[in-house]
């Protein structure tokens, strides 16, 4: 049964900000009067290692932890990492994956595998090479979680305004980083892929 | 961080955000801690807003320090918080046995926080659950499940540590620890005038005769706290559908697990929720189970709580099948899946965890890379390059951990926080007395040399062994998320304090070698050094000093912002 939650899981490796992320989802979802519950990993995962986080949304929550199969979004901000959130996909999942992969000691998989181990479980999936746009676009790739968020509310992947978002940022982050995420999420607003 | 100390309304709260939200709610006047994940945000929100929130607070050298620190600071009448990953309590254990005989100063209530690491997510050393220091040290023990919980049982806790003049103990275990929900603010508790220490010999001198008549005391004072564990609210029961004469008794996040597996099965059953792990609420307990056919025990590790339900059923209801560990593992933590399983079995329902076969990437963790780097990319090469191959390599706990992973796969033992010195001394004797000339070098970052090292290394100079010990100073205590420590001359109240330098120590311990290198600058320095060292028949000591990657990064980027 699926419950009418929301679920999320970003992916990715200590370091790349999964923790503001849900911060910021966290903060949208409360100035919206919903439920919300995040399980996070702190500490050893930081230093370059995994790092899954969920995010859980709606009229009620109980775990903080997604039950297997039912993520409705999973971003990973790391391309190998989105192996790590299939126990949670189910064909009703989509996938937001950034081409960038941190290297892994030996045991790393090919972009192709990824691609065919994702596609195999949902027709939704989009591989974008989020740091690559964002240094690019906006001089700086640190604000490639955020490209994914504008990315996610364009496309009404979730349950959330861009101007849920942007009032979430400005309550969450230091005022000194709110034009280049304001930006970041325009930006996204009116990317196409091609 | 910074919405742990607004006004009203709610906030996104951390579950240590919000243990550090309830003891200000309880208008705390005193915390130390030593940091230690998953309680470390605990310390890091502390050191964050105790000077703006008008609140003592120190990382102490250790648990045990910053246990007998909060035990003074009670017995001179303060509301006190101690804070601790459960590691930490076995190091302060000896401080907390007799705390709890003599309790409290009567205004100085007291509570412990003390967070559990099931899966082991950021722990080495083994998957501890500390329950059982309930039995050995008769401490109440409260156990949340989610930061509101957080915030609630700490106010909780304080309220009864007051009325008994017990210190009380609130575990976490990582997924409320590091859970986050928007949790109701109260208003931040006034702060009591200080009575200072006030003398009571009776109270606060564990000696024979007397200690036998406190340890009566204490057993009194449990059977108090029973009676409030049978009244107290946060022991409750949800009622269910009764007709299947099941139900479930459960504490912690498994309860949250519990409630997701149940909307999952489409069931409705009956739960007993437990706040309180010690003392149980008894006669609630055996009044869950009277009407029951069966019931499940849903708690993660060791089944202590499933122990005490048989204990109670032989009198309350012979007849009950008890279902516990023989349906959910005792190794690793629950998830909603697991525990959904589990219920299945209880209620005669199918439910199958969907395993997937696709393949799992570990990115490991690694020492920093950028620039200015790690330093222990430096010394992990030089020591490589010019140790013997039969050397023995002896871990510690830190940062420089990862030099047992990929690529350096170098430690040879990895125990506790100073046991690299400490054992590294019982194989220099041991292989001393059978001929075996093995070297040994072991290593000791500078939060865990000043944590736990130094009585090592005396032991090691006064019953004379030679191991090479290599102390990574990097000027913090990395590995926890930057916390200051002796060496670096910060307090947790931001105060600049002389640096307390490591290599004046050592010579007040009379070790003959001491060399302080660095080791991105002075490579060559520190291969010839090591080389030399070794051969030496005392013990040496290599001082690595040079500031964590990541600082020198931070630092860096403030100066070019300027
Ligand atoms: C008794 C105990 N307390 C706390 C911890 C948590 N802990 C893990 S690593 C670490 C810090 C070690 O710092 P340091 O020795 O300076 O090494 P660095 O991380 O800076 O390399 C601590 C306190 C623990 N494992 N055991």
């Amino acid at each position: 049964m699926q419950s009418k939650t929301f679920n999320l899981v970003i992916a990715g490796v200590g370091g790349q900000g999964l923790i503001t992320l849900l911060q910021v989802l966290a903060q949208a979802a409360m100035d919206k009067g919903l439920e919300v519950r995040t399980s996070e990993l702190h500490g050893l995962s930081q230093r370059g290692g995994s790092v899954s986080v969920h995010i859980r949304l709606g009229e009620k929550v109980y775990s903080p932890m997604i039950p297997k199969r039912q993520a409705n979004l999973v971003i990973a901000l790391e391309m190998q990492e989105a192996l790590n959130a299939v126990p949670f996909a189910s064909g009703r999942t989509t996938f937001l994956i950034n081409k960038y992969q941190s290297p892994t000691m030996g045991q790393g998989v090919s972009e192709s595998y990824i691609k065919s181990a994702i596609t195999g479980i949902t027709k939704k999936s989009v591989f974008l090479s989020a740091n690559e746009i964002t240094e690019k676009e906006l001089g700086n790739s640190v604000v490639s979680g955020s490209f994914f968020l504008g990315y996610a509310i364009t496309k009404g992947l979730i349950p959330f305004t861009e101007n849920d978002i942007k009032e979430a940022i400005k309550k969450v982050m230091p005022e000194k980083h709110w034009d280049i995420n304001m930006k970041t999420i325009d930006f996204a607003k009116q990317y196409h892929e091609k | 961080m910074k919405d742990v100390l607004k006004k009203s309304g709610k906030a996104i709260l951390l579950g240590n955000e919000a243990i550090v939200r309830g003891a200000l709610e309880s208008g705390v006047q005193f915390v130390s801690t030593y940091p230690g994940t998953p309680a470390s945000e605990i310390g890091n929100t502390f050191f964050h807003i105790a000077k703006t929130a008008g609140v003592y607070f120190e990382f102490s050298i250790n648990e045990k320090t910053a246990l007998e620190a909060g035990v003074g600071a009670s017995f001179s009448n303060l509301k006190t918080l101690v804070a601790m990953k459960n590691f930490g309590l076995n190091v302060a254990a000896d401080a907390l046995m007799p705390f709890c005989y003599t309790g409290t100063g009567k205004k100085g209530p007291t509570v412990i926080v003390v967070a559990d690491d099931p899966s082991c997510h950021s722990s080495a050393q083994s998957e501890q659950n500390s329950r059982p220091f309930a039995y050995m040290a008769h401490i109440p023990i409260l156990e949340p499940s989610d930061p509101q919980e957080c915030k609630d049982y700490i106010k909780l806790g304080f309220e009864i540590s007051e009325k008994l003049s017990l210190p009380v103990m609130v575990r976490l275990t990582t997924r409320v620890a590091h859970q986050k929900m928007p949790v109701v603010l109260n208003r931040i508790g006034a702060q009591r005038p200080s009575r200072g220490f006030v003398k009571d010999q009776n109270r606060f001198i564990t000696m024979p005769p007397r200690v036998l008549e406190q340890h009566r005391e204490l057993l009194d004072k449990i059977e108090k706290i029973k009676e409030i564990a049978e009244k107290s609210p946060i022991n409750k029961i949800h009622v269910g559908a009764k007709s299947k004469k099941i139900g479930i008794i459960t504490s912690g996040v498994s309860y949250l697990y519990v409630r997701e597996a149940l909307l999952q099965l489409n069931l409705n059953l009956p739960i007993l929720k437990l706040g309180f792990f010690h003392p149980l609420p008894e006669k609630k307990i055996k009044n869950f189970i009277k009407g029951l056919n069966k019931v499940l025990v849903v708690e993660e590790l060791e089944p202590f709580l499933e122990k005490e339900v048989n204990i109670l059923a032989k009198q309350a209801n012979p007849k009950l099948e008890i279902l516990g560990k023989d349906v959910l593992s005792e190794v690793g933590e629950l998830d909603p899946d697991k525990v959904a399983s589990a219920i299945a079995k209880l209620a005669g329902k199918k439910f199958k965890i969907l395993e997937s076969r696709t393949k799992r990437v570990k990115h490991l963790p690694r020492f920093c890379t950028g620039w200015p780097t790690c330093p222990y990319w430096k010394l992990f090469a030089a020591v490589k390059q010019v140790a013997p191959k039969n050397t023995v390599f002896g871990g510690d706990i830190g940062c420089y951990m990862m030099a047992a992973l990929p690529p350096h796969n170098l430690y040879n033992y990895l125990s506790c926080m100073g046991s690299s010195l400490g054992i590294a001394h019982g194989v220099k004797k041991a292989t001393i007395k059978t001929g075996k000339k093995q070297k040994v070098i072991a290593f000791i970052g500078d939060g865990t040399f000043f944590h736990a090292g130094i009585p090592a290394v005396m032991n090691i100079v006064y019953n004379k062994s030679n191991p090479l010990i290599i102390i990574l100073d990097n000027r913090i205590t990395a590995m926890t998320g930057h916390q200051p420590n002796p060496g670096m001359g910060k307090t947790g109240m931001s105060e600049d304090v002389p640096q307390i330098k490591i290599e004046e120590i050592l010579k007040a311990l009379r070790v003959k070698h001491i060399k302080v290198i660095d080791p991105e600058t002075e490579y060559a320095q520190l291969t010839k050094t090591i080389k030399r060292f070794l051969t030496k028949d005392e013990v040496s000591v290599i001082i690595s000093k040079r500031i964590c990657g990541l600082l020198a990064q931070r630092a860096l980027k403030k100066k070019n912002a300027k």
